[in-house]
């Protein structure tokens, strides 16, 4: 499913720094966007604990050609256009509503070798379906206990407001590992396992001591942001549908800057379009930068410690 | 110099946006090295008194240099006496084109009245641009329920004009359908960039289409502009397809 994706299947380098109205792009840009801009200008920093770094935390192997390892490389290239410092990969080449738990396997095994080809910039979550929890928690052991992913993602499969729900975020619980829950409020009616941000505050209500990822805040963000407002363990992640105007703004002002999370759902989306959001937004420097990389380092730090994986 | 052929002003009806006030829309054009802006008015998506809103695009478009602000006016013909309209935009406006939205305006483009209206374009030698979209109709106020916009029988139409400039705004996302694919390949159609996604997704676009055929557009205020900036940024394109992409075409359809 490309739900929250357009289509259905659904550098800068020096030589891009040219003449540009009496500007530099550097300077335009950099101008324009503040500290953020510097990072889009082309400068990926690995320092442990910079606090611009951009981090994306919503990423697929899909929208890009060729093997898992050369669909990494493709996104990355990409991503370095724009200062994206590291990837939060999952799902792999996408597939199914319903997979059955050899799928859910194949999907993680793609992400297990984008993360191979780019440890130091590409993280992993480990896709999940709920209507197998037997298998999810074994292959959440695989993938995140005994392996490099640091946090779950959960599509479409079951609403996450379901009991089964349950053994699966007290495991990652357990690990400080995030879930990610897809979301969204679609003019219609929802797909039949389709969550909607109410379902995840349900879900987080009965787990406060985990942290959840609201995808793409249910694309209809002004009802996704006031769905999630009172839930203190709930982050708005920005990806997924149209570069909206004042969607950041919103999130802020309603939810605070330390519950506000940069994804972008590319390689179906744009990483451009959808960074725009938070860079175009009229917020100060620092809360850009808790939306950008600082909110999401703080969420993983625990767990990427733990596995020796720099922030 | 960028030329933004996808601007708007004024306010969308369900949501105010940081840029739907001129002034601040202006500044952020300038920052971003926005020299020239192809300018609707929001207004005549949902005002019947469409001659109002022209004289409104008209007089704050009137003066405005840095960046420069070109009128594109509204005309719906399913209006009565529309080619009134169209007679202002182009003998008293002095506008070079007509921006047209078929679906919040309720015809389809096999209308007889969709194809006198191209007519009268070819005719006057005004620019046609057409908006496909405004919003993900999935995600759509639940005060309408307006569809993008069926462009099945607008290859015909527009091979039938050869002298029509026509411009499809909020449609590069779209250019894998087969009735978008065949308009992609008929002579004087142009796409703006807005709604063109996936990593990369202008530089594929122009490779699809060829780049002589692509415009910088942003949808501002309702996207921001920003969007379309980082965008072309991301696709690392080469000097000569960005330059075409930023302006030269879009100059060279105004008859630069």
């Amino acid at each position: 499913m490309q739900s929250d994706n357009p289509s259905p299947s659904a550098s800068c380098g020096p030589s891009d720094i040219g003449g540009f109205g009496g500007m530099t792009r550097r300077t335009m840009i950099a101008g324009a966007f503040g500290t953020a801009a510097a990072m889009m200008a082309g400068r990926a920093n690995t320092a442990e604990g910079d606090s611009t770094a951009i981090w994306d935390g919503h990423v697929h192997l899909a929208g890009v050609e060729g093997t898992m390892e050369q669909r990494a490389d493709r996104l990355l290239e990409h991503a370095d256009r724009l200062g994206i410092q590291r990837l939060v990969v999952f799902l792999g080449a996408l597939g199914g509503h319903d997979p059955k738990p050899e799928e859910v396997r194949q999907r993680n095994d793609e992400v297990l070798k984008a993360i191979a080809r780019s440890p130091d910039r590409i993280l992993g979550f480990v896709y999940l379906s709920p209507k197998y929890p037997k298998e999810s928690l074994e292959e959440f052991d695989r993938c995140v206990r005994d392996g490099p992913m640091v946090g779950v993602k959960l599509w479409v499969a079951m609403r996450c407001h379901e009991p089964a729900l349950d053994p699966i975020v007290r495991r990652a619980a357990e690990l400080g590992a995030p879930i990610l829950q897809h979301t969204f409020f679609r003019r219609g009616g929802n797909l039949p396992g389709e969550s909607d941000p109410s379902h995840l505050a349900a879900l987080a209500a009965r787990h406060p001591g985990a942290s959840f990822i609201c995808a793409h805040t249910g694309a209809d963000w002004e009802l996704g942001i006031r769905a999630i407002r009172a839930s203190a363990n709930i982050y708005a992640e920005t990806g997924g549908f149209d570069p909206c105007a004042g969607l950041v703004e919103m999130a802020i002002r309603e939810l605070g800057p330390d519950r506000v999370i940069f994804g972008s759902d590319a390689g179906g989306r744009s990483f451009a379009s959808q960074l725009a959001k938070v860079v175009s937004a009229d917020l100060p420097e620092p809360a850009r930068r808790l939306v950008l990389g600082e909110n999401l380092r703080r969420i993983l730090r625990p767990i990427l410690r733990r596995k020796g994986i720099k922030t | 110099m960028i030329v933004d052929v996808n601007a708007n002003m004024e306010r969308w009806p369900f949501r105010r946006t940081p840029c739907d006030e001129l002034p601040r829309l202006v500044d952020r054009m300038r920052r971003h090295g926005v020299g020239q802006a192809w300018v609707g008015n929001l207004d005549g998506i949902f005002h019947r008194d469409v001659g109002g809103v022209n004289i409104r695009l008209s007089e704050a478009c009137r003066g405005q240099r840095d960046p420069a602000l070109i009128p594109f006016g509204t005309v719906n013909p399913k209006l009565p006496d529309w080619r009134e309209d169209l007679r202002r935009c182009h003998e008293q406006f002095h506008m070079p084109g007509i921006r047209i939205h078929p679906n919040f305006h309720g015809y389809k483009l096999d209308d007889p009245m969709f194809a006198e209206l191209l007519d009268a374009s070819q005719q006057r030698g005004l620019i046609v641009q057409l908006v496909i979209r405004m919003d993900d109709v999935r995600l759509q106020h639940p005060l309408i329920d307006v569809p993008e916009v069926d462009v099945s029988p607008l290859t015909k139409l527009i091979r039938e004009r050869p002298e029509l400039r026509f411009v499809v705004l909020n449609g590069a996302d779209k250019i894998r359908s087969k009735a978008m694919g065949e308009l992609a390949s008929t002579t004087g159609v142009y796409f703006d960039i807005a709604t063109q996604e996936i990593v990369g997704g202008v530089a594929s676009f122009a490779s699809a289409i060829t780049p002589q055929r692509v415009l910088f557009g942003s949808h501002v205020p309702l996207f921001p502009l920003e969007a379309s900036v980082l965008k072309m940024r991301e696709s690392g394109l080469g000097e000569d397809t960005r330059a075409l992409i930023e302006s030269k075409n879009a100059l060279r359809i105004l008859g630069y």
